[in-house]
């Protein structure tokens, strides 16, 4: 079997590996050098964020999670997804590779800040949770006609 | 004959090129081993059945997955952890695996596969008789 080096069963692992993550949204991330623990500091489950001048997208790629255990909040421009996911895994059986995360995660992200936090979509399809919040009419381009 | 002109063709399709097809994405995998044979767990977050090729070929399994992902035209990029849409990752097959059983399932982005070991492999209960 091989060793286990990602043990995010660990409670002080993901505490560490949080408080690096908060930092990395602080200061940006690679601020701090490259520790042991950036085997496992992978941004996981990984997200994009994309913009348009009507609303904010972004995608947290998360396979197999249960929707309902998801705890999606918008606080201001402060968007904050927690969730779980549940790897069933046997300790009795042979295992080659353990690669895929499991437990808990925490994402906060900071978004433009003109989203309206009252018309927030999610929708989670294949394995990917993706949230529509639209920004407010007045930071919309506008054409102004010359009179 | 034909399908060498449907690869060019394909090749210069524009919409092929932005895709940058040469970047993809190693998926994380689970392997584990029991009696009757092995289990594959593959995150691939976006793909769909349709989107999902797998292959057993010489002893060599490859998978390789498509991610379809809603994106409103006009999209501008803030932040991204992943940037392309395509996963691949394949792995050699020991000969007592049957890759011809295989089978696989996906749900929420996961896969799951299952390759039974090849039939004089599989554990064999003897039984003993009263004597």
């Amino acid at each position: 079997m091989l060793p286990r080096i990602h043990g995010f069963d660990s409670g002080l692992f993901n505490e560490f590996r949080r408080l690096e993550q908060e930092m990395d949204q602080l200061f940006g991330a690679g601020f701090w050098p490259n520790t042991m623990r950036s085997v496992a500091n992978d941004n996981i489950p990984p997200i994009n964020v994309g913009v348009t001048p009507e609303q904010v997208d972004l995608y947290l790629f998360a396979a197999g999670v249960n929707p309902e255990e998801l705890d999606i909040s918008i606080n201001d421009n402060r968007l904050s997804i927690k969730g779980e996911r549940h790897v069933e895994r046997d300790d009795g059986l042979n295992y080659f590779r353990k690669e895929r995360y499991d437990g808990a995660f925490h994402k906060v992200v900071t978004l433009p800040d003109d989203v309206d936090a009252d018309k927030v979509e999610a929708r989670y399809d294949n394995g990917v949770l993706h949230i529509v919040i639209q920004r407010r009419e007045s930071s919309k381009p506008r054409q102004i006609t010359v009179q | 004959m034909s399908t060498s002109k449907e690869i060019t063709k394909q090749d210069l399709q524009p919409q092929q090129r932005r895709e940058l097809p040469q970047r993809s994405i190693r998926p994380n995998v689970d392997i584990l081993e029991d009696e009757t044979g092995i289990t594959l767990r593959a995150d691939l977050p976006g793909v769909t059945k349709q989107g999902l090729d797998i292959q057993v070929d010489n002893e060599t399994l490859s998978i390789d997955g498509k991610a379809e992902i809603d994106t409103p035209e006009a999209m501008q990029a803030l932040y991204a952890d992943v940037c392309a849409t395509r996963y691949q990752r394949s792995f050699s097959l020991s000969s007592e695996l049957d890759g011809d059983k295989a089978e696989a399932n996906l749900k929420d982005g996961v896969l799951s596969l299952r390759i039974p070991k090849r039939e004089q492999y599989q554990p064999r209960k003897i039984e003993i008789r009263n004597g």
